[in-house]
């Protein structure tokens, strides 16, 4: 490093001595790469300025790219809890093949989910009708985190009741724990209320069984299978399409109101994210080309020297762009990473859930981060080629 | 004297001037245009919101239970309670009218479709499509057009005409759904029997839910059916609400009075439904749990986003403003060198400098204010085909923020400046 380096108090024989000593065949490039060391090392104040503003406005690109590609499928993980997007129903009143739930999920993959729901209509001792639901209730808990649930049955003889089915099946409210009798078709169960489901829709209405149990009971096979499927609208679709074709028995088909209110506002959120997201990253690539050109400006005395010795306009033009895309990749680079970084942050501040760091987003930025330190070397040059080197030199 | 020397350093030094003035005209325009966003993206997604429809559902307080399966209405057709269609224009009464998007009734009744043997039980739902109702002085139009923005209308056979769509509210046409459609063989323009009534089917109705295998019809036509005028079964009520806090489900007559007040003049779910069930007599009115309590996590959720990508977006203007002021002021080191040979004092060269500062901050500022103003009404449009009101309130304050950026980001140069020695700077080494 120490060689690297020349004190000003040198000797012209050592001088001389150091630069026979060097590798004859690369003393163009050795020159070259010496420029543009001591040119950080000399102005190092000022090459810190625009080397803190390119990593500043890099990692503020990364941030918000990596928020925009992430915050998607954030957000259509929270567009999830809205329950279930596509519903399988057997045909014309048929049962649905045994297999169906199985078949499903198969095609489905491990993280959606598939609840099966049976009905039926039961009678209550005093002769009023009530509909019965058989499901699995550990998936319906996941599916519709809407429900409001007192106490979720833990013994198969538990019901789950709607807070509508409530007064059918025991007007005295205060007596709600006390076991009651269902009949359907002449066969008769005892079930215990575990608790009250209160959802404002249809549910309230209905008692809510373990599904093995209501098909002892009534021995009716599901009928229903609802089904929250992952991923944008074409892969819903997708999934639409695949499960028609193992399900020829059944009808498969997508619920409109969940999937157009989330396309929608998914739809609006992405726009004004994309349009927020370009405005920030055009904002700190104009102040890094205005710091960058600053910069470049300022060293318009060793653009005059440079020619008044004798460099050629190729030279002093790649000079420049070299040390400028130099700045670039390593702003690049260290902005990057600190990007990732405050995504991450922020990630885990509003979603309370990591955010992947993006790793597609590198090259944008990398390039990103290249082209505005070339345009920025680019463009003070062009305007000082015209001018006399003299009167550079001279400090006009 | 001093007057003069701004002057004419604008005036000689117009291109970079004019230069600095853009950076700061720009950095004002994306910190007016992201504040404006994020203060208004809220109602905006709040209203898109909507899309998922109702979010309060009002029936009779003493209705008897629903006995339905797959959209199939198992109970006998005239029990239970109703609802008056004579109180719905109340819904306009009540405190937070504003807030109510639209409401639609619903009377289902279960007909015989077809003769003779064809014939065949199917539910008749009767309700407004895009009813002109008035309260007081104020008219307004409400219906399933409103409350159900996904459900769709075609002509059944692939085709889309003036000639078939949405029935008018008065009319004895109906929509019939798409899979009894199909199952019927029936397409837009063509009669069914309905009761005994011949209608005309205006439309092939799709929605992706039970109504696929029914008949829409308007209300009055289903009261006619059904032989009970004035009579509606539900109504569906789209309203704006704040989300869910705990104070939100306290129990209203748990409450002292002016905590009541408060509670009351909240528009969350559960006090606008309060609010209907006051409205209309003997009514029982709930929130639609399935739309209601996911929106405001959705909600929340975006807002933090608008808030934290408008943070970056400040910081990125104001880092673009001070670095132009900070190159600015670095270019013009000979000028201060000039100035202290000849005399003047730190504090009059800072001053200067400083007063350049603040006149190029306020024409920036303003120019950006207008720019930003224009841009959020840009987005406000393209993206929510509505306008986004920017408060004027946000215009001193983007002022006051311009220039203190300026003033921040020039500050280093300045001392810096003023420090260096005029000897230095007039040989033009530094």
């Amino acid at each position: 490093m120490m060689s690297a380096i020349p004190g000003m108090l040198q000797t012209p024989k050592q001088v001389a001595d150091r630069r026979a000593r060097a590798p004859h065949s690369s003393r163009r490039y050795s020159m070259f790469l010496r420029m543009l060391f001591r040119a950080a090392v000399v102005r190092r104040g000022r090459t810190t300025a625009a080397l803190l503003a390119m990593i500043v406005a890099a990692a503020v690109a990364t941030a918000m790219m990596n928020l925009y590609v992430d915050v998607q499928a954030k957000l259509s993980g929270e567009f999830r809890n809205y329950g279930a997007n596509v519903v399988i129903i057997a045909k014309d009143g048929r049962a649905l093949p045994a297999d169906a739930l199985t078949k499903a999920e198969s095609v489905l993959g491990p993280k959606t989910l598939a609840v099966p729901f049976s009905y039926a209509v039961a009678r209550t001792k005093d002769g009023r009708s009530v509909v019965v639901v058989g499901t699995d209730f550990a998936r319906a808990r996941q599916l519709n985190r809407w429900w409001k649930v007192s106490r979720w049955p833990a013994a198969p003889s538990e019901a789950l009741i709607g807070m509508r089915a409530a007064t059918v099946i025991n007007p005295n409210p205060s007596a709600n724990r006390q076991p009651f009798e269902l009949t359907f078709q002449g066969k008769a169960i005892q079930l215990t209320p575990a608790g009250m489901l209160q959802t404002g829709a249809g549910e309230d209405s209905r008692i809510y069984l373990d599904q093995s149990q209501f098909q002892n009971w009534t021995g009716v096979v599901p009928s229903t299978i609802e089904v929250s499927a992952n991923g944008t609208a074409a892969e819903v679709e997708a999934a639409i399409r695949q499960l028609a074709q193992i399900l020829p028995d059944a009808d498969v088909r997508p619920i409109r109101q969940i999937l157009e209110g989330e396309a929608n506002v998914l739809n609006k959120t992405r726009a004004t994210l994309y349009a927020s997201v370009t405005l920030v990253v055009l904002t700190s690539a104009l102040c890094v080309l205005a710091t960058l050109m600053g910069w470049v400006f300022d060293r318009r005395r060793d653009f005059a020297i440079m020619k008044a010795l004798g460099a050629s306009r190729r030279l002093i033009s790649g000079f420049f762009a070299a040390e400028a895309a130099a700045l670039g990749v390593v702003g690049g680079v260290v902005g990057f990473f600190i990007g990732i970084g405050v995504a991450a942050w922020i990630g885990r501040a509003s979603f309370h859930a990591p955010v992947v760091p993006r790793l597609g987003v590198f090259p944008y930025v990398l390039i990103g981060s290249m082209i505005v330190a070339l345009l920025s070397a680019i463009l003070p040059i062009a305007l000082l080629r015209r001018v006399q080197p003299a009167i550079i030199l001279r400090g006009e | 004297m001093f007057p003069r020397l701004v002057y004419e350093s604008f005036r000689h030094q117009a291109r970079r001037k004019l230069l600095a003035g853009i950076a700061i005209a720009l950095g004002v325009a994306v910190a007016t245009a992201m504040i404006a966003v994020a203060t208004n993206i809220g109602d905006k997604i709040n209203r898109e919101l909507r899309s998922y429809g109702a979010n309060l559902i009002v029936t009779p307080q003493e209705d008897t239970l629903d006995v339905e399966v797959g959209g199939v209405n198992l109970k006998p057709p005239s029990d239970g309670a109703f609802l008056n269609e004579a109180d719905l224009p109340k819904i306009r009464g009540t405190f937070w009218h504003n807030n109510i998007i639209g409401f639609s009734p619903m009377l289902p009744v279960t007909v015989k479709v077809g003769t003779g043997r064809e014939a065949q039980d199917v539910t008749l739902v009767g309700t407004y499509f895009k009813k002109p109702l008035s309260f007081g002085k104020e008219n307004f139009t409400t219906g399933v057009s409103i409350t159900h923005p996904w459900w769709k209308v075609t002509c059944g056979d692939g085709k889309e005409s003036p000639s078939c769509g949405w029935p008018t509210d008065d009319s004895q046409n109906v929509l019939l759904g798409e899979r009894l459609a199909a199952k019927m063989n029936r397409k837009a323009g063509d009669t069914i029997e309905v009761a005994g009534r011949e209608l005309t089917v205006s439309g092939i109705l799709s929605t992706g839910g039970a109504e696929d295998e029914q008949i829409v019809a308007p209300l009055a036509l289903a009261q006619q059916i059904l032989g009970m005028p004035g009579a509606v079964r539900r109504i569906y009520v789209s309203a704006l609400t704040k989300p869910q806090d705990a104070f939100a489900v306290r129990d209203p007559k748990t409450m002292s009075p002016e905590v009541y007040d408060r509670w009351y003049c909240s528009p969350y779910a559960q006090s606008i439904a309060y609010q209907l069930q006051e409205a209309i007599p003997h009514s029982h009115a709930e929130q639609i749990r399935q739309v209601a309590q996911n929106e405001g996590v959705v909600l929340s959720r975006i807002k933090g986003i608008m808030l934290l990508i408008t943070l970056a977006a400040l910081f990125a203007s104001a880092l673009a403003v001070s670095a132009a002021m900070a190159t600015a002021i670095f270019e013009r080191r000979i000028e201060v060198g000039l100035m202290k040979a000849l005399g003047a004092s730190s504090l009059a060269v800072s001053t200067f400098f400083f007063a350049e500062a603040l006149l190029l901050a306020l024409v920036g500022g303003i120019a950006g204010f207008s720019a930003g103003a224009l841009l959020a009404r840009h987005i406000g449009h393209s993206v929510f085909s509505s306008q986004i009101s920017i408060e004027p309130v946000l215009f001193p304050v983007i002022l006051a923020i311009a220039v203190f950026v300026s003033f921040a980001g020039s500050a280093a140069a300045i001392r810096r400046a003023v420090k260096f020695d005029p000897v230095f700077a007039l040989r033009g080494e530094g």
